[in-house]
């Protein structure tokens, strides 16, 4: 396994030390090119398959690109088939489809890491009476899953009238178990109390502290969080589903369901992949500009003074 | 930057938030071409006021009719022959169409359509369901149920309903009573690779083919020589299973019980005997890659059973070489395929439009069911233009009797002649409000069996689970 | 460490800060007792009773049936297959992701390896994951369909015999635990990261400097450091390979093929109220997923807490400084 031939090159390095680091960094190198390139495959072979016609997709697999990308996006102008394109498909609100995925995912996402934070950083920081259950109740809770309540829920929101609403998309994000989680575990292991208690000798009332101290320090925690619940919100498909059927109120994944679930003699993965690729691309770059707290690896060097 | 970023993201948030509530409020007009602004609200109450209001009074057309109607459906199919065909009717009446279009992925369509049908009496008038849209293999669930409105009670008379073919009217009567209407027709064919068959059966001639597989017994002789000759007899093992399940004695369900017809398990075995003999391929379903590959010209497969909406689109696109050139002989293997009637009759697919009762709506829904399913230029129309075949016999043998129609792609054979001959022979008695899962679930199961994976006693055990899981009221045997 | 920190606030005299607290936690149980509570509790309450539409009749059927449902569930014992599904799979895919996600989280962080180009590396990992599972086992079944690449090189060992993934057991296991690897692998290697960057690079280079051996850091100092995010870890994919469903049931088209043994308890539970809406007993099955999952969890969350952790290092690092040095 990696994990040994990896251990024997760090001996290795204890013996020599030049050659046993090249070596492991020659390891290193090749092992990560693997996962690499694994990793980009798929987001590839996606857009790959957006520029390729239906029967291209279904009867082979091709690494370049094809020559349907106009087609898929605008229609087909040459007459051979009726297919308008994603773009050009009055039935297809693919722009309103990503805003509306814009808006649920991101308010979801800003939604769950600042109020799950707060909770974790409530539960980290005070030893007030019933904290010890609390945290026991939510680690329970986040082992619900969702499918078990989704149905009451569904009823529920139908008596509020709150279907074909963001509200009941958007507003349970802000009790997330798994990012209270997260955090609480993150600020066990980085976050001393001692800096909270220093704040509090400058006079810091306790939510400024939070929000003009910790939030600062834990940010790359928040980012990660930021990331992972902005995409699981995207491509939540369960949910939505129940809520909306609106066609103005539809979010991405209902919308790629809208093309896959079209009457056999017209099902086109052309325009199937061509929907994907534009749902992946927003979060692609919600991703990069969120990613660089990943990359850039900030380190907590400033609570440790 | 990225506090811009979060600040414009919260900013358009709230407007369209704003935005959302109040289009909840408003009927989601996706008329024709989208001009969503054209549409001149219908006077629109709010939910809260007319709930009570508007008593509604079924069949009688004179009754005051509403101004929106609400068509649920799980594509864009029936939209398009409106738009293309019906829409003057609407307009006529004045009437702003509203599509709701859920998918049918994982059950959606029909969840969704169930609320609202249960939720039609307290709905105020222009929420209620106006129009919906069923599939064969569930209709009887719906057609069966108190939401389903009289065909007659519309005011569609017989004589309206005379030229469509007896099976489509069959599926949705229900105690003697009409309940939907269909434009289309789907009836079977089996369609070869015309040089495989002047290969392996000395002739391409649809007739003397047909002579060749007329029965069961001769197609699996057929089946026999194929394998010799390098070929496959089939693609997939389930390729033949409507030819089957559309000749059954008995339908799944009777009376509550499930139950496997003789003829579907005569599907299983003959289908065991193709796998193991090498006369499909295994582990190859519909609408898999390897089943279109199987279609176009590097295929092996003798040939397909495939409905009028089949050939002229998936298989025609399947057979190409370049999907963006021309498509006519020498692309692929255009010009390839011909059609004859196989071993048995069989239909596969089909939608039918349904009145919803509680409707205020009943005059135009009158007037679009005519239209689309009963007017024979209309209907011959539609055919001409989409390759559709329409449920209206005149106009079908019309086309059928033209000398100088044919379609290049099944190298100059009018098919729809065939089509003619062939929906004439469709019974369809022998079905049950649980069709579609039980075709789903049967052959999935029995796959494990073909697979070997399992005993066929095991795969008809699953089948039974599976079935009882989804279906708890219904009576399963025990294998 | 950290966790003499979390007590410190006890010894802090004068203002009580503790109530604090309630504020912090307010909105989160708010919003929990509005959306969840309720749907929850019904869950809970229609599991005692029989309660589903008949797809014919259109009719609900709704009987009090006490623990009839439960007992039926655990006699019948399917369940328990569908239990070992899911826990087979996600063991299957769980146990190369935590390698490989250490691993690289390590290698990431690692002062001493300076690698270049992570900036390229860690970026990229997380990919898969903004790929919804529907749509990466669409191409997924592109790969190794009868027809696909992979198919055609194994058609050259096989004259030219493709193997069916899904037709087999543990071909199709082990591709949805494959999928379920290369979606979340990067993920984990996230979260280890993070925690990782929070170990004072001053420890290690003391260590370095007292002649530890790069496992030695790894086993005796980063790992501990990080063993909240660890847990954190553990128990999340714990919580989401039992809630597998979207994978499986998309490669199987919701059938669990080959002879159920793909089918997860989600799985299960989705058959259960997709159609006839059978709150009763998908109430019943949701009820005892959750007992399953919540001690799973407990199990794991107390195993690798303070307490048990405590013991056991003291006990090994009597058996180093023994045996070690």
């Amino acid at each position: 396994m990696a994990t040994s031939k990896t251990k024997a090159r760090m001996n290795a390095y204890d013996e020599d030390k030049s050659i046993g680091l090249t070596i492991h960094r020659i390891v290193c190198y090749v092992v990560l090119s693997i996962f690499a390139f694994l990793a980009i495959f798929f987001f590839y072979l996606l857009l790959i398959n957006a520029t390729r016609s239906h029967n291209e997709i279904q009867t082979s697999l091709s690494l370049l690109p094809g020559n349907n990308l106009l087609i898929n996006l605008l229609g087909d102008k040459s007459g051979n088939s009726k297919f308008v394109g994603v773009l050009n498909d009055p039935n297809l609100m693919i722009l309103q489809g990503l805003l509306n995925s814009l808006i649920v995912s991101g308010l979801s996402a800003l939604l769950s890491v600042y109020f799950s934070g707060m909770t974790a950083y409530g539960v980290h920081v005070y030893n007030f009476p019933g904290k010890q259950a609390f945290f026991n109740t939510i680690l329970l809770i986040m082992t619900i899953p969702t499918q078990v309540s989704a149905l009451g829920f569904y009823n529920l929101m139908n008596d509020w009238k709150l279907t074909n609403n963001f509200i009941p998309l958007v507003i349970p994000a802000v009790a997330a178990p798994t990012v209270f989680f997260f955090m609480k575990q993150y600020m066990e292991s980085s976050l001393p109390i001692d800096i909270v208690e220093a704040a509090r000798i400058d006079g810091s009332n306790e939510f400024r502290t939070f929000n003009e101290i910790i939030l600062p320090i834990l940010k790359p925690a928040f980012a990660v969080q930021a990331i992972f619940s902005f995409t699981a919100s995207w491509n939540n498909y369960f949910m939505p589903a129940l809520i909306l059927d609106k066609p103005e109120m539809k979010t991405m994944p209902l919308w790629i369901a809208f093309v896959r679930g079209r009457e056999l003699a017209t099902l086109n993965f052309g325009e199937v992949y061509m929907v994907l690729a534009l749902a992946i691309i927003p979060v692609m770059i919600v991703y990069f500009c969120f990613s660089k707290f990943i990359v850039a690896g900030v380190t907590l060097g400033s609570v440790k003074g | 930057m990225k506090k811009r970023i979060l600040t414009a993201l919260l900013a358009s948030a709230m407007i369209l938030s704003v935005a959302g509530c109040d289009s909840t409020s408003e009927p989601a007009t996706t008329t024709a071409g989208g001009a969503a602004d054209t549409t001149t609200a219908a006077p629109v109450a709010d939910d809260g006021d007319t709930t009570t209001a508007a008593p509604v009074e079924d069949g009688d057309a004179a009754a005051e009719q509403g101004k929106v109607l609400n068509i649920y459906c799980w594509n864009t199919e029936f939209q398009e022959r409106y738009n293309a065909y019906a829409a003057d009717v609407g307009e006529a009446h004045g009437v702003t169409v509203n599509w709701v279009i859920n998918t049918n992925e994982g059950g959606v369509y029909q969840n969704k359509l169930d609320e609202a049908l249960l939720a039609q009496a307290d709905a105020a008038a222009d929420d209620k369901v106006d129009i919906f849209l069923i599939e064969a293999d569930y209709a009887l669930k719906y057609t069966n149920s108190p939401y389903c409105m009289n065909v007659a009670d519309l005011g569609i008379t017989a004589d309206d309903l005379a030229n469509q073919y007896a099976y489509t009217q069959q599926i949705v009567t229900v105690d003697g009573a009409l309940k939907g209407v269909t434009w289309q027709a789907t009836p079977g064919l089996f369609a070869y690779r015309r040089s495989i068959a002047k290969e392996v059966l000395g002739t391409d001639d649809p007739a003397e083919v047909q002579a060749q597989l007329s029965d069961w017994t001769k197609f699996n002789d057929v089946a026999a020589k194929m394998k010799e000759a390098g070929y496959t007899m089939l693609a997939g093992y389930a390729d033949a299973y409507r030819t089957y399940s559309n000749n059954v004695t008995t339908p799944w369900v009777v009376d509550g019980n499930l139950v496997v017809d003789d003829n579907i398990m005569k599907w299983a075995d003959d289908t065991k005997v193709f796998q193991d003999n090498g006369y499909s391929n295994k582990d190859v379903g519909l609408w898999s890659d390897a089943w279109a590959k199987e279609q176009g010209p590097e295929g092996k497969t003798f040939g397909f059973f495939y409905s009028t909406w089949g050939i002229n689109f998936t298989l025609l696109g399947n057979s190409l070489a370049d999907a963006n050139a021309p498509q006519e002989v020498g692309n692929g293997i255009f010009g390839d395929y011909a059609v004859c009637e196989g071993p048995q009759a069989y239909y596969w697919g089909g939608t039918w439009i349904c009145a919803a009762t509680g409707t205020d709506n009943t005059a135009v829904i009158a007037d679009i069911m005519k239209k689309l399913t009963c007017d024979t230029a209309t209907m011959k129309q539609i055919t001409l233009d989409t390759q559709d075949y329409t449920n209206n016999k005149a106009a079908m043998d019309e086309i059928a009797n033209d000398p100088n129609f044919g379609s290049a792609f099944l190298g100059g054979q009018n098919h729809i002649a065939l089509f003619a001959a062939a929906a004439g022979n469709i019974d369809c008695s022998n079905i049950s409000a649980y069709d579609q899962l039980c075709n789903e679930n049967f052959q999935q199961c029995m796959n494990d069996y073909f697979m070997g994976t399992v005993d066929k006693t095991t795969a008809l055990n699953n089948f039974y689970t599976k079935m009882k899981d989804t279906y708890p009221e219904l009576n399963v045997p025990q294998a | 460490m950290a966790n003499a920190s979390v007590a410190a606030p006890k010894k802090h005299k004068g203002i009580s800060y503790e109530k604090w607290g309630y504020f912090f936690i307010a909105p989160f149980i708010i919003v929990y007792l509005i959306f969840n509570l309720v749907p929850l509790l019904q869950t809970f309450y229609f599991s005692f009773f029989e309660k589903y539409t008949n797809t014919a009749t259109w009719e609900t059927i709704e009987r009090f049936v006490g623990f009839d449902q439960y007992v039926n569930l655990f006699t019948e014992g399917r369940i328990f297959s569908y239990l070992g599904n899911t826990m087979i799979m996600w063991v299957m895919g769980f146990i190369p992701q935590i390698v490989i996600s250490l691993l690289f989280a390590y290698w990431f962080t690692s002062v001493r390896l300076r690698l270049k180009g992570l900036g390229f590396f860690k970026t990229v990992m997380y990919m898969p994951n903004l790929i919804m599972a529907a749509a990466f086992s669409m191409m997924f079944m592109l790969l190794f369909s009868n027809i696909g690449p992979i198919n055609e090189i194994i058609k050259n060992f096989t004259n030219g015999e493709a193997f069916a993934f899904m037709g087999h057991t543990w071909s199709a296991r082990g591709l949805v635990a494959l999928m379920n690897f290369l979606m979340w692998f990067g993920n984990t290697t996230i979260l280890l990261m993070a925690a990782m960057m929070g170990v004072d690079a001053s420890i290690v280079e003391a260590a370095e400097i007292d002649g530890c051996t790069s496992s030695q850091i790894f086993w005796k100092i980063v790992l501990p450091i990080i063993r909240p995010i660890l847990i954190y870890v553990l128990i999340t994919s714990l919580v989401g390979g039992l809630q597998m469903f979207d994978v499986p049931s998309i490669l199987t088209n919701g059938k669990g093929n080959p002879n159920d043994s793909t089918t997860t308890l989600i799985m299960y539970l989705n058959t259960l109220i997709s159609r006839s809406k059978n709150y009763g007993q998908g109430g019943c099955v949701s009820v005892v997923i959750f007992i399953i999952c919540a001690v799973l969890s407990m199990i794991v969350y107390y195993f690798f807490t303070d307490a048990g952790v405590e013991k056991r290092e003291k006990r090994k690092s009597f058996k180093i400084a023994k045996g070690g040095k």
